[in-house]
């Protein structure tokens, strides 16, 4: 009953959006306002309709209702409600299902947004987030159906179907087989839902960016509209990354946060054409410049939200092949297809419109500067892209599959990223237009020669990988560089308003909102290089098996075997956990358990790390394997992993930096009308 | 001048994959015989192949039962006295191409390896043609550039445009 509820709402919101796509359109097209009126509210309608099917799902899931193949795949009576709950977006149908929802959620928060200045644009950006929410819609309705009942034919073998096939009895499986134990974590409630909520809000400045194009009003109009909306999103999707870096790390067990796993690259590529886009918009609100260009990075990084789902969701990534089995790699691969064509044709066809304002005054200036960073970016997108695909161009040429792990990603993006953060530290010194190289040079030389002095210090001291060096020399010299931009702005601040330091730090940024959180996420990104260049570089790793009371030495770390339990728990689970006691320089420091979970219903090992953590370095302990009388012998596998809480603290800094930037600011928005009034006026 | 500095050295750092010789493998065997090759040594190599049954996954931290007997293979030939790269090669030639974390650059793989560089160098020319351009096609009208006060040769002011802080740099300056 409940599932034919949800199933029957998720019909009518992609009829309604069907719906909503042609009446918006002919709405123009016939010259009838209340048409795009009842567009608008259609669209309206699919936000309630699948925020209805979301809570059948969920009460289907909460409720133990089996017979409902979702529900028996992804969930099981041991799991915990809260897991239940988020076993919406655990497995396949559902997480289309949440995707839609999120959509939906975008969409309306558009739609009731003030329209007076650009009404104009209302029917193509209806149409636009209309097309893929009914896209993921159909995906759901008709490939994908989390809805579906699970039904026995006489022979015994079950067959899935919303209603009962002829000839068949319906199945209750006694429980479910329970979510991927991967994916039973705390973790899961947001880390996933920041992702998708970073993935669907890139659709609105992409139909923006297309309503523009469409309605032949490609002007500045639609980056001011959906800056917003850009930087909101892009705060979602780096949350989304570093809330997976640090689940992978507390989770996987393989001592690291990032694997250049494609389903990591999936997300971080948006990531990267959306971060190149958030700058070189700055060059088309400043200079008009580069117009093209931004819709190229908008309507790439749309493709590329399309794409990684699509990578995660069709199967293409264990093999092309497995790509044809469903029905939903095909669909999606039709519809990256489709849309990136049309957006391209749309782009040339207003191409000679899209005329550069202004031009060049100098090689160097910001402008300059800026387009460096996109090459930078860009390159690493390119270069990420290439290694994801590669396995299934690779597998389609020659039938042999291949990999591409993290050697190749660190060779190929490592030397661009060094030169990205670089940049970082030298372009906000540039000045708009003409920069002059003396004066340049004069702002870089403190930092640089302190830059310098810290190299040749750690050299003193041991130091002795260059690409270690470069890394932690380039994080000072950004980092003073940034801390200099912050003193100097504090100190005119306090000469010309008579403030205390703090006040005039305060009222700097308020002052500047995007200018200064842009400069605290540089910090952020600095402290985040600095713990990146100390796990890749300085990372240290032993294993050895020992005896009750034996111990084992890593760096300044001692470890020793104390016991080890088994047992099996409540959720179907058999724990071996492990106890260890940790000193550092001959004193204990703590104990840590270690531990490895068995899930019967999969029969999948988790292998949970034992972490003890400093601002210095991480002790991360791994129970690999042990004797069936414990006594005898253990294994563990033992890290030091150097600087990795810089990594996390860096992203909360980052995340602060994205909140100051992006938190609504009056004088900003004065500021904006006034800028349009004269460009129009001019 | 200094773009010019700037720009060599992103080349010259883009380049540095292409090297692949750089991290010299030592090819001497462990040790030879029974008891003596550190588990250490046995995951230095698993770390160069993936995991067969799980997706991505380094052989070194798998904890799957397949990979528990390849690390026992791996022992196994390192006391028989083979060196990293014949081991690296018995997995290939056994299981395909596909156990290697890092592909190999034989026939189409080296594609692999050569797109990424050739793209980010094709990329930066079209950047450098295309800033030629914009500096050269059309020369400024002198006094008559749209929008925005011309900024002073010697002020290094990060946003002209930006009326607050073009006053600051102002401050600044007249003090210096």
């Amino acid at each position: 009953m409940i599932a034919n509820l949800g199933y029957f709402s998720l019909l009518v919101a992609l009829a309604s959006s069907a719906y909503a796509t042609v009446m918006a359109v002919l709405s123009v097209r016939r010259r009838q306002p209340a048409w795009l009126a009842s567009a608008h509210n259609a669209a309206l309608l699919t936000w309630p309709l699948i925020t209805l099917a979301s809570l059948c799902l969920i009460y289907l899931l909460v409720t133990e209702q089996y017979e409902i193949e979702y529900v028996a795949h992804v969930s099981s009576r041991a799991m915990p409600t809260y897991l239940k709950v988020t076993a919406l977006w655990g497995g396949q149908a559902g997480s289309l299902l949440f995707w839609g929802w999120l959509m939906a959620s975008f969409a309306g928060l558009a739609m009731l947004r003030k329209w007076d200045r650009d009404r104009v644009l209302m029917p193509y950006v209806i149409a636009v987030t209309m097309i893929t929410l009914g896209f993921f819609l159909g995906l759901v309705v008709f490939v994908e159906n989390p809805f579906a009942r699970i039904w026995q034919l006489p022979s015994g073998e079950n067959v899935i179907a919303m209603l009962q096939p002829a000839g068949t009895v319906q199945y209750i499986p006694p429980d479910g087989q329970g979510l991927n134990p991967l994916l039973r974590h705390p973790g899961m409630i947001i880390h996933p839902p920041m992702l998708y909520l970073g993935f669907v809000s890139f659709a609105i400045p992409y139909a923006f960016a297309m309503a523009a194009l469409i309605t032949r009003r490609a002007d500045d109009a639609w980056i001011r509209t959906t800056r917003r909306w850009t930087l909101v999103g892009w705060l979602f999707l780096s949350l989304g990354l570093i809330l997976g870096g640090r689940w992978a790390y507390d989770v996987l067990g393989w001592g690291g946060y990032w694997g250049w796993d494609p389903v990591e690259n999936a997300a971080f590529m948006p990531w990267l054409t959306s971060t190149a886009f958030l700058h070189s918009v700055m060059i088309q609100e400043k200079r008009g410049m580069l117009k093209k260009w931004n819709m190229v990075l908008i309507i790439l990084t749309y493709a590329l939200v399309i794409f990684g789902t699509f990578l995660t969701r069709s199967g293409v990534l264990s093999s092309v092949h497995a790509f044809a089995q469903s029905a939903i790699g095909p669909a999606f691969f039709t519809f990256i297809g489709l849309t990136f064509i049309a957006s391209l044709t749309l782009l040339f066809r207003e191409w000679d419109h899209l005329r550069s304002e202004s031009q060049l005054d100098s090689l160097l200036s910001r402008e300059s500067a800026f387009l460096l960073n996109n090459l930078l970016f860009m390159g690493i997108a390119a270069s990420v892209f290439w290694g994801t695909v590669f396995p299934m161009i690779s597998e389609l040429a020659t039938g042999q599959k291949i990999s591409v792990g993290p050697p190749f990603y660190n060779r190929v993006a490592g030397p661009q990223f060094a030169a990205l953060v670089l940049l970082m530290g030298v372009a906000p010194l540039v000045a708009w237009r003409k920069a002059s190289a003396r004066q340049l040079g004069r702002m870089m030389l403190v930092p640089f020669a302190a830059a310098v002095v810290l190299v040749v210090a750690l050299a003193a001291t041991g130091m002795r990988s260059w690409g270690a060096l470069l890394g932690f020399g380039i994080s000072a010299f950004v980092a003073l560089t940034t801390l200099i931009e912050f003193g100097r702005g504090t100190r005119a601040r306090m000469k010309t308003s008579q403030e205390n330091a703090f006040t005039a730090l305060f009222t700097l940024m308020a002052r500047n909102r995007r200018r200064y959180g842009g400069y605290i996420i540089h910090l952020g990104v600095v402290l985040m290089t600095i713990g990146v260049v100390g796990t890749n570089f300085f990372q240290q790793e032993t294993q050895g098996r020992l005896r009750l009371g034996e111990q084992l030495t890593l760096g300044r770390y001692v470890m020793t075997y104390d016991g080890l339990d088994e047992f099996v728990t409540d959720d179907d689970r058999q724990v071996a956990r492990a106890t260890v006691s940790v000193y550092r320089d001959a004193r204990l420091i703590t104990q840590l358990h270690p531990r490895r979970d068995f899930y019967f219903a999969s029969s999948q090992p988790m292998t949970i790390p034992g972490v003890r953590s400093s601002i210095e370095d991480d002790l991360y302990v791994l129970l690999v394997d042990w004797e069936p009388i414990a006594s005898n012998g253990a294994t563990f596998k033992l890290y030091v992993n150097p600087l990795v809480n810089w990594i996390w603290v860096g992203g909360l800094v980052f995340i602060l930096g994205t909140l100051v930037a992006a938190w609504p600011d009056a004088e900003e928005r004065r500021r904006v009308v006034v800028a349009a009034g004269v460009r129009v006026g001019s | 001048m200094l773009k010019k500095i700037l720009f060599c050295l992103i080349l010259l750092a883009l380049a540095a994959p292409l090297a692949r010789t750089a991290d010299a493998q030592d090819a001497t065997p462990v040790c030879v015989g029974a008891g003596c090759v550190h588990d250490d040594d046995v995951n230095r190599v698993a770390k160069k192949l993936f995991c067969p049954v799980c997706e991505n996954v380094p052989l070194d931290v798998c904890p799957t039962q397949a990979c528990i007997q390849w690390r026992a293979t791996i022992r196994e030939k390192l006391e028989a006295g083979w060196s990293e790269q014949q081991i690296l090669d018995y997995f290939a030639q056994q299981y395909g191409e596909r156990v290697l974390a890092q592909p190999s650059t034989r026939g189409i793989n080296i594609l692999v390896w050569v797109i990424p560089p050739v793209a980010v160098l094709g990329g930066a020319v079209a950047v450098w043609y295309f800033l030629r351009q914009m500096t050269r096609a059309r020369p400024a009208p002198p006094g008559a550039p749209e929008g925005g006060p011309e900024p002073a040769e010697a002020g290094p002011s990060p946003a002209a445009a930006d009326k607050y802080a073009a006053q600051l740099e102002q401050e600044l300056e007249r003090r210096r």
